[in-house]
């Protein structure tokens, strides 16, 4: 048994309540939602809190997906598991269940949420690139009721940081909806619960003519944090879909990523990768918009 | 000696009829392990039981300066804080390892690896006394590590057992086993030699329990009691006595339910004599139990051999002979166990299932700033890569040649009629008839079909590989004029007790740690002296209560233990039949055994059951002349002769061409362990293993960096393979009955450890074929995969 230095806890009331004991008992004080990547650091004592506050009585009030006509909201203590099982979450945006399937496993998705996942920010996190695939925007509340919305390009400040201040906390996840859509998730793991070796979602909205309105690629694992690549989805807009067009993108992909040698894999195998899921992630997407 | 009939059911079918003796039965643990009822050594809980944990060095090497506890020991709710020099005081600072070198329990002048013992402390519970480790102040003077094994014998390399007298160099020891002049002239002179440079990277048992013990020392009594997470029960007691000086009959260690061993639990841990010291010094039962991180790092690991392989053959594909040169990864401390004339263990079964002209190996271990250990992992001591080692070079030799592998295989076996058959390193083969075995294996997989098939994919580019492998195993150590460990013979005791109603009990030395001893020996009992499996308790795991003998590891359990059992069975029925001959009134030659009962010869109305001459045994009346009361007995048995099993494994595995992700599309095992006696528990090993070797083969290895951090300190980082990494097992079966053993069978607790490995490799490597690859060292993670597909394979050390 891993055994974590002593910390105090208490289980949230109320998100306000929340965000109160945030803001008065600062830096020594983290949410755990899942648990499952702060009790294990905790338990290594790679980190140590002084106060752990309990969101999970609060899944009743945080713990949800709302299909709207031009925008999906998430509450932050959605688990793994609700995201997997919903299928108008499904319908609106498969990626989520590509990725939800290949992450850890039923014991992790029962408990880990989209928030957790996206505030532990690690740069291998498949929420984190789903969702900058997807375009979302996060909402963060602070202290008597002050809500600001942030874009994960802003949200991710850097590998295992994140907008989210002290006496802050993240709620909701909202993810636009648009017409003639199709996503899609493919993770490179050494073994079935493993973290990325690299992993790639894509997103694209084909216009009536059938060329590409707009397309955006998301990477894990290949760099500080995931990464939206904006290069791609400017080659990719206005074009017919093809197999060299994919080409081009995985091309932009590699070049533009910028992976580490670890265990997992050399640097060049991940860029390697960056470009073949980018172009599989794509493939798909664009037949699962046309269908 | 006949095979036993075994219905085919499907694995999971109890039999019904539940065989009295042999065959497929559900195991008798099992309600009791799946229930949750086991009881493992974290759940002895004893009255005013503290607890212990110890602080480990962060760094590879580095001079212990200065330890400063005084912070530790003023923390609430600590009783005890020790330190290497502490111990030295009480002369427990060294203890011996199981191959005759020195262990430091704490650290005294210098830390050796990272995660090496440096002080412990015992606190009211477990949370303060890791609490308290933070708060011991060590001071390091870090020194140079070595950590690439290729460099440890280099000029300048840091010395890293300056403890040893007159110790130079970082060697550790020399060996070699076979006739290198004869085996050179052989290379000389023939058609085709093929070489390659061949690594079995360091890999860990990780078993489900960590290592863990609960001391118990009564100062009135003198007694010591110690439950532990041991393998080897008895040996550990004598050990116990030899370094703590306490009396053995004083020193009771129990090994409770095991939760996996795989070799892991063989040692003797600094963690188990912290424990013990712990308890002498605060009179309190004292429990260690250490975690996942603690377990990774510092216990004994497995492998770490790179080896250079070499065969020569004719033209046409006969091999003449094989040789090769090993460097072994011993770590900081000579921490192997086995047998003490074996300091390679049983690698000199390199020479695999093949006829072989000459044969020859040269070894040298070395010292590196890692983790001890060596042999572990379910490896029947080296064999696992020894078999590596032969089964790859014999598919490079079979690539060399542009000839089948299958094919090749069969043209080398050594023939049924040249058994026993001495190896050219010096082992005998007790028996063997590999071709069925190996046919039979091609059925299952279709071996034809696989190969069409692959063709036809390799056109469309698409990558098939198949792999083979075939081994032979020596297994059930061994014969005590040449096998001991620490002196201590390797023979096994057993008694056998027949209570009144005709009940029995019989006790083990061995000690199962998920193998399903509690049945299978009560089906060889059973199959002896015809008393239900369920009437016969297996007393096991504790000192006090059972026979002499070495513990269970290296496949032994069912060779050595099993035949004795076996043989106390047939001592316990000849005493019956005597007893039996006064019941019905008829000589014991008018007797005839119908298992269960004696029957009058010609006349089966007159018969007695065995459990009516239990009660007569220790009824009233008199027995015939000179035969005591009771229905008891006990032997030592020896082994003659190690037991041989073999098996042929075919893999069949695809490759993602784009990510270069290997998936294990089949897996056949065809096994023969000899006689076989529960069929279910032996594919339940067979399965196991298989498993094992995936992970192995795939992804498995423990890393380090270059300043010696271990880079596979959690099951984040250390991969082990999971259910959905694996296929449907294929299994099938031959009986070639082991012509020493009493009952014929041969073990088979590691074979698919051992066996399996190569055959994923070979499927791998021959995926990659388009890619003129030869060869590629495990673990085939995609990223080393995807190396080789580019050309560019490199060892993982
Ligand atoms: C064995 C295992 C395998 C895994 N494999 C994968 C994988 O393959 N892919 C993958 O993406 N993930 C994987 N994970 C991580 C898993 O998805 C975690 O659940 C997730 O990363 C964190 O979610 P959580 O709810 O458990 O967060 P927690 O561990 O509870 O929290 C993580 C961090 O986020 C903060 N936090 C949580 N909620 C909020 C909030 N609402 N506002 C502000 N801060 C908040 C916490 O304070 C903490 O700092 C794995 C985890 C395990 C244990």
């Amino acid at each position: 048994m891993q055994v974590p230095a002593p910390f105090e806890y208490e289980r949230a009331t109320s998100v306000d309540q929340a965000i109160g004991l945030l803001e008065r008992l600062g830096s020594s004080a983290r949410l755990v939602a899942g648990g499952h990547s702060l009790l294990p650091m905790m338990k290594l004592r790679l980190a140590t809190f002084d106060y752990l506050i309990d969101i999970n009585p609060l899944h009743a009030e945080l713990g949800y997906i709302r299909v709207g006509a031009g925008e999906v909201r998430i509450g932050a203590l959605t688990r793994h598991r609700e995201l997997l099982e919903s299928d108008e979450l499904a319908a609106a945006f498969p990626i989520f269940r590509d990725a939800e399937r290949v992450i850890a496993d039923p014991v992790v998705r029962n408990r880990g949420t989209l928030g957790g996942s996206l505030c532990q920010a690690d740069p291998s996190e498949d929420l984190s690139a789903v969702c900058t695939t997807l375009d979302a925007s996060c909402v963060i509340r602070g202290p008597g009721g002050a809500e600001r919305v942030v874009s994960m390009g802003e949200f991710h400040v850097g590998p295992y940081e994140t907008a989210v201040g002290d006496g802050e906390m993240l709620t909701e996840v909202r993810l636009p909806v648009r017409p003639g859509g199709g996503s899609a998730y493919v993770k490179v793991e050494r073994r079935a619960g493993d973290w990325a070796v690299v992993s790639a979602g894509a997103a694209v909205w084909l216009a009536p003519d059938g060329t590409i309105a707009d397309a955006r690629v998301g990477l894990a694992a290949v760099g500080p944090n995931t990464t939206g690549i904006p290069e791609i989805s400017a080659a990719l807009r206005g074009r017919e879909p093809a197999e060299k067009l994919y080409e081009q993108a995985g091309a932009i992909a590699a070049r533009s990523c910028d992976p580490a040698t670890d265990q997992r894999g050399s640097a060049d195998y991940k860029r390697h990768l960056a470009d073949e899921l980018t172009r599989r992630t794509l493939r798909t997407a664009v037949a699962r918009a046309r269908s | 000696m006949t095979a036993v009939q075994e219905p085919r059911t499907s694995t999971f079918d109890d039999n019904d009829q539940k065989p009295v003796g042999f065959g497929r039965m559900l195991r008798k643990e099992d309600p009791r392990l799946l229930r949750g009822r086991g009881r493992f050594t974290d759940d002895v809980q004893l009255p005013g039981m503290l607890h212990l944990a110890i602080l480990r060095s962060p760094f590879a090497h580095a001079r212990v300066v200065s330890v400063d506890t005084s912070a530790a020991e003023a923390a609430p709710g600590i009783r005890a804080v020790v330190t290497g020099a502490k111990l030295a005081e009480l002369g427990l600072a060294w203890m011996p390892t199981l191959s005759n070198d020195v262990q430091a329990v704490l650290a005294t002048d210098k830390v050796r690896f990272q995660g090496q013992e440096v002080a412990f402390v015992v606190a009211d519970d477990r949370y303060s006394a890791r609490d308290a480790l933070e708060l011991i102040d060590v001071e390091y003077e870090v020194l140079d590590p070595v950590i690439d094994v290729r460099q440890a014998l280099a000029p300048g390399a840091p010395l890293i057992r300056d403890d040893l007298d007159g110790k130079t160099d970082n060697h550790c020891f020399d060996w070699e086993t076979g006739d290198a002049d004869a085996t050179a002239a052989v290379f000389a002179r023939a058609d085709v030699v093929v070489q390659q440079d061949i690594v079995y990277p360091r890999v860990h048992p990780a078993p489900m329990e960590t290592c863990g013990a609960v001391a118990d020392f009564d100062a009135v009594e003198g007694k010591l009691k110690l439950w532990s997470t041991t393998q080897a029960p008895h040996a550990h007691r004598t050990l116990y006595a030899i370094v703590a000086g306490l009396p053995e009959h004083k020193i009771q260690v129990i090994a409770p339910d095991i939760g996996g061993g795989f070799g892991n639990k063989v040692p003797i841990y600094p963690g188990y004599v912290c424990a013990i010291v712990g308890s002498i010094v605060t009179g309190k039962p004292v429990k260690w139990m250490e975690d996942r991180s603690e377990n990774l790092i510092s216990t004994g690991f497995a492998r770490d051999y790179i080896m250079r392989g070499e065969i020569a053959a004719t033209r046409d594909g006969k091999i003449l002979a094989i040789r090769t040169n090993v460097l072994a990864d011993h770590g900081a401390f000579n921490g192997t166990a086995a047998p003490v004339k074996y300091p390679a263990g049983f690698f000199g079964v390199f020479t695999g299932s093949y006829d072989l002209e000459a044969a020859y190996c040269s070894m040298t271990a070395v010292y590196t700033n890692k983790a001890p250990g060596g042999v572990a992992y379910a490896c029947s001591f080296r064999i696992t890569e020894a078999v590596y080692l032969v089964e790859r070079i014999v598919d490079c030799l079979a690539a060399e040649l542009e000839m089948d592998p299958a094919e090749l295989r069969l043209k080398n076996f050594i023939q049924p009629d040249q058994f026993p058959y001495e190896t050219k390193t010096g082992w005998v083969y007790d028996s063997g008839n590999y071709e069925p075995t190996m046919r039979q294996a091609m059925d299952i997989a279709g071996y034809a079909q696989l190969r069409a098939e692959q063709a036809e994919k390799r056109s469309r580019g698409e990558l098939m590989g198949i792999g083979i492998s075939f081994f032979t195993e020596a297994v059930g150590a061994g014969p005590r004029k040449n096998m001991d460990i620490l002196g201590l013979g390797m023979a096994d005791g057993c008694e056998l007790r027949v209570h009144p109603t005709g009940k029995a009990v019989v006790r083990l030395s061995v000690k199962t740690q998920g193998q399903g001893h509690e049945t299978t020996f009560a089906q060889i009992v059973a199959e002896e002296i015809g008393i239900p499996p369920a009437d016969i308790e297996v007393v096991h795991g504790d000192t006090d209560q059972t026979p002499f003998g070495l513990g269970t590891y290296g496949s032994r359990s069912t060779p050595v233990s099993g035949a004795a059992a076996a043989l106390v069975a047939r001592k316990v029925r000849d005493k019956a039949q005597i007893i039996a001959s006064a019941m019905l009134e008829v000589t014991v030659a008018d007797l005839e055994w119908v298992k269960g009962s004696f029957q009058v010869k010609g006349d089966p109305g007159k018969s007695v059951t065995i459990q009516q001459i239990a009660m007569r045994a220790h009824g009233a009346g008199d027995l015939p002349e000179g035969i005591e009361g009771g229905l008891e007995a006990q032997i030592c048995y020896n082994p003659s002769n190690l037991t041989y099993p073999h098996g042929a494994y075919i893999c069949v595995v695809d490759i993602d061409p784009g990510t270069a992700q290997v998936k294990v599309r089949r897996f056949i095992a065809v096994d023969d362990c000899g006689t076989r006696i529960n069929p279910m528990i032996i594919e339940g090993q067979v399965h196991g293993g298989l498993t094992d070797g995936v992970g192995m083969a795939l992804m498995e290895m423990i890393a380090f960096d270059e300043d010696g951090n271990c880079l596979g300190a959690s099951l984040m980082d250390y991969l082990i393979p999971t259910a959905l990494e694996v296929p449907d097992w294929e299994t099938g079966y031959t009986v070639t009955p082991s012509p020493h053993h009493p009952i014929g069978a041969k073990g088979v607790g590691e074979s698919a450890t051992v066996g399996s490995p190569p055959a994923i490799v070979n499927a791998v490597v021959d995926a990659l074929k388009p890619y003129g690859v030869r060869h590629a060292d495990m673990p085939l993670t995609p990223s080393r995969v995807w190396d080789a597909m580019r050309g560019r394979a490199t060892p993982p050390i």
